[in-house]
């Protein structure tokens, strides 16, 4: 405190009240000798009443529902038992919430019962579903011939352990590639168009490209069928099927990567541009680095959805059961596809291939799906252990740089010229 | 970018500094990249849009306004119209979005409220594991074992409830046991019932991804004013990510719509429009263009153009909507870093 401020402090403190002195003492609370630390309370644990409730509910509506269909009602069947059980459940587990909580305490334990079992029911029913189509594909599955032979010999009639679905997957993959071939790189550079450079025109791309994310799948197989194949005449191909692939996911890549893009904090960018860097050094080196991940999140995505796409295929590229490596000439097909038109046969081996090659499909966007789980799924600036350890590295390497350097005088050019030796240096 | 600065004079310091900004050939050769690769961009997609309009608004004029209103699909007569496919597709996708939403919402909520932390991220790994299992998956799901599942579930409903509507099943006779049992399946409620559980996990991770975002001290203001977990979730997480839910409908509504291959793989396609979602037969926009894309009249072409036309535009409508709505809302807000 400064000599004048006492001074009106004590003015002002002498002419108002008589207090007493205060300046320049701080009081400290008396701490009570006898106050413990006490040791910390669990609020999350599990009340035996709570688990009672829920057991006496279900024990209560199960059998309700039992006394209701064997002695009163004409109900029967698996389903309405489960509902009703259900409901009598939820109804008696309110009363007995209700015993000894106020309302407020009875809708909490209610909703938490509802999501809680909601969200089983969706969990149940979608693993049900992979869980089916595994079980009817499991007689194709387990030969070996299944993942490495194609469906030349495998007909109607032959059994399972002649023919296999590699054809279906090398045609997948090829129609993937090209249609990523043109996405990828047409995708992030418009993204980055849309990022970098606002202004009316990027408002319309983005505004177009918006639009077509809407374009349903079938349409984008109608449009290559319409142009491509009728008016231009040329044969169904795997090039025409990954033309209406790459119509398909364009827009959701670019709509993803521009999101992600924007996300980036304008303060890396800010630096950048500070330190003298020019604006596609800036994008190269900033940018695109810091979304790494996220743009690796959205190509992915966007190829899972082009893989498991069946209609716009269905429409372009024919359907055959040997291999074709060409995707110039003659019909490929993929493993959706392949899965659609065998399914919809009269023959049991057949709808046993068509569930196999489902799987084959699952197992192939399931690894896609783990690799961008890996590659993917962090922020810009959010670095794993080894990246971390590879950063620091780099700044390390850097700082040593900087010491190494010869500390030059500053010359007469005043306290802020910039020392001579900088240019030799770079 | 090399930014060169005039410095003011003394005596002219109120006026604005000019910037010059000086740029490198490689900085112009980015941007024209940068520009062609949008221009590109845009070009193909209004390419894309363009013919789809020109080829369908052929069809249509054709047609007239009869293109709404006829059910049957008979272009080489110049008698067809979206009638049937159109209320089809939209039955379905109501269907469809009445029975994901609350198992989306539902699930959601349990994810980013209620489950334990270890389980947590498990489930968010499988929820967005589900959003991208192929559509065809579900479609084959749907043809071998819910048509025949459902259909105790459907006569059950529809001897119970055929007072409304859309519940009744014209030609059932509930009093005669053998009954052939054929007529509640490849219905409305089996596609809708399919394309649920394939838009359920698409919501749910839209869902998910917004609650987790609501502000962890409004939350903590909730509950330590007293709130129950309910109440917290209704008053905070609830209203924060209003934006969110509205666009995980959204996005299920736009794919609900769009929806070929599990709705072509289980309906049996009528050119009537059918209200009894129980009852055999149904249609959509979709599988319509699947069925018939093959008799490769050029003016037939153009007629499922121009259905798919309706359909993108409906789609259109609803993703547009969607983006206003979440972009009104505060769960779209970012900071800058």
């Amino acid at each position: 405190m400064s000599e004048t401020t006492m001074t009106t402090d004590r003015e002002f403190s002498e002419a108002a009240v008589p207090a007493p002195r205060t300046s320049g003492r701080t009081f400290l609370p008396i701490r009570q000798p006898e106050a413990t630390p006490q040791p910390a309370r669990s609020i999350g644990h599990l009340r035996r009443e709570d688990i009672f409730r829920v057991l006496g509910a279900a024990a209560a509506g199960i059998a309700l529902t039992a006394w209701l269909f064997t002695q009163v009602a004409p109900f029967s069947g698996v389903l309405p038992f489960i509902v009703l059980s259900y409901i009598f459940f939820v109804a008696f587990y309110a009363i007995l919430v209700r015993f000894d909580d106020t309302l407020v305490g009875v809708k909490d334990k209610l909703a938490t019962v509802l999501f809680n079992s909601i969200a089983v029911v969706l969990l149940v029913a979608l693993v049900d579903i992979v869980v089916f189509t595994v079980i009817k594909g499991f007689p194709a599955i387990v030969h070996l011939n299944f993942w490495t032979q194609d469906l030349t010999k495998g007909g109607p009639l032959d059994p399972l352990t002649v023919g296999g679905m590699l054809h279906a997957v090398v045609g997948t993959l090829i129609m993937i590639s090209i249609a990523l071939a043109i996405a990828i790189p047409l995708g992030l550079l418009c993204a980055v168009f849309l990022a970098e450079f606002p202004g009316p025109f990027s408002r319309v791309v983005r505004t177009v490209v918006e639009a077509m994310t809407a374009l349903p799948s079938i349409v984008c197989g109608l449009f290559i069928f319409a142009t491509w194949i009728l008016l231009l005449g040329n044969p169904t191909s795997g090039l025409a099927a990954a033309f209406s692939i790459t119509i398909m996911i364009l827009p959701i890549i670019i709509r993803s990567a521009d999101v992600v893009l924007r996300l980036v904090p304008g303060n890396l960018k800010e630096a950048s541009f500070g330190l003298g860097a020019s604006h596609w050094r800036t994008v190269v080196h900033v940018l695109l680095p810091s979304s790494r991940a996220g743009l690796m999140t959205a190509i992915i995505l966007g190829t899972a959805r082009g893989i498991g796409e069946t209609s716009p295929i269905l429409l372009t590229a024919g359907y055959t059961t040997f291999y074709n490596f060409n995707p110039f000439s003659g019909p490929m097909t993929s493993l959706p596809l392949a899965t659609f038109l065998l399914v919809k046969q009269p023959s049991d081996t057949q709808i046993a291939r068509g569930f196999g090659a489902a799987v084959v499909l699952m197992v192939l966007v399931f690894v896609l799906f783990l690799s961008a789980r890996i590659l993917g799924g962090k922020g810009a600036g959010q670095l794993s252990g080894s990246g971390l350890r590879r950063a620091r590295a780099t700044s390390m390497r850097m700082s040593a740089r900087v010491s190494r350097r010869p500390v030059v005088a500053p010359s007469d050019g005043g306290p802020y010229a910039v020392p001579q030796a900088e240019s030799g240096q770079r | 970018m090399t930014t060169t600065t005039i410095a003011p004079s003394v005596g002219e310091a109120t006026e604005p500094r000019k910037t010059i900004i000086v740029r490198g050939w490689q900085d112009h050769l980015f941007r024209a990249l940068a520009r062609s690769g949008g221009t590109l961009v845009l070009t193909l997609m209004g390419l894309v849009g363009l013919f789809l309009i020109i080829r369908g608004s052929s069809a249509i004029n054709v047609a007239g306004w009869s293109f709404l209103t006829t059910q049957a699909w008979d272009p080489n007569s110049h008698h067809f119209g979206i009638a049937a496919v159109l209320s089809g597709t939209i039955i379905i996708a109501v269907i469809a979005i009445v029975i994901a939403v609350p198992m989306a919402l539902g699930t959601s909520t349990y994810i980013s409220e209620y489950a334990p932390l270890a389980l947590r991220r498990f489930l968010i790994g499988t929820v967005d594991l589900m959003a991208a299992i192929p559509s065809v998956v579900y479609g084959l799901w749907g043809f071998f074992f819910l048509d025949e599942a459902i259909v105790p579930i459907a006569q059950w409903i529809s001897t119970n409830f055929g007072w409304i509507p859309i519940f009744a099943v014209p030609g059932f006779d509930p009093n005669d046991p053998l009954a052939s049992t054929t007529i509640f399946t490849s219905s409305a409620l089996v596609a809708g019932v399919v394309v649920s559980m394939m838009v359920a996990p698409i919501s749910a991770s839209v869902m998910r991804e917004v609650f987790a975002q609501a502000p962890i001290g409004e939350r903590e203001g909730a509950l330590a004013l007293g709130s129950t977990r309910w109440g917290m979730i209704r008053t905070v997480v609830y209203p924060y990510g209003l934006g969110g839910i509205i666009g995980g409908i959204m996005l299920g509504l736009g794919r609900a719509l769009g929806e070929t291959i599990g709705v072509y793989l289980v309906i049996s396609q009528v050119f009537t429009i059918n209200i009894h979602i129980l009852h055999s037969g149904t249609n959509s926009i979709s599988s319509l263009i699947a069925l018939r894309y093959g008799e490769a009249n050029p003016f037939e072409t153009s007629a499922l153009m121009a259905a798919g036309l309706v359909l993108f535009i409906i789609t259109m409508a609803i993703n547009f909507g969607a983006s206003i709505i979440s972009g009104r809302s505060r769960s779209g807000a970012t900071a800058e870093g």
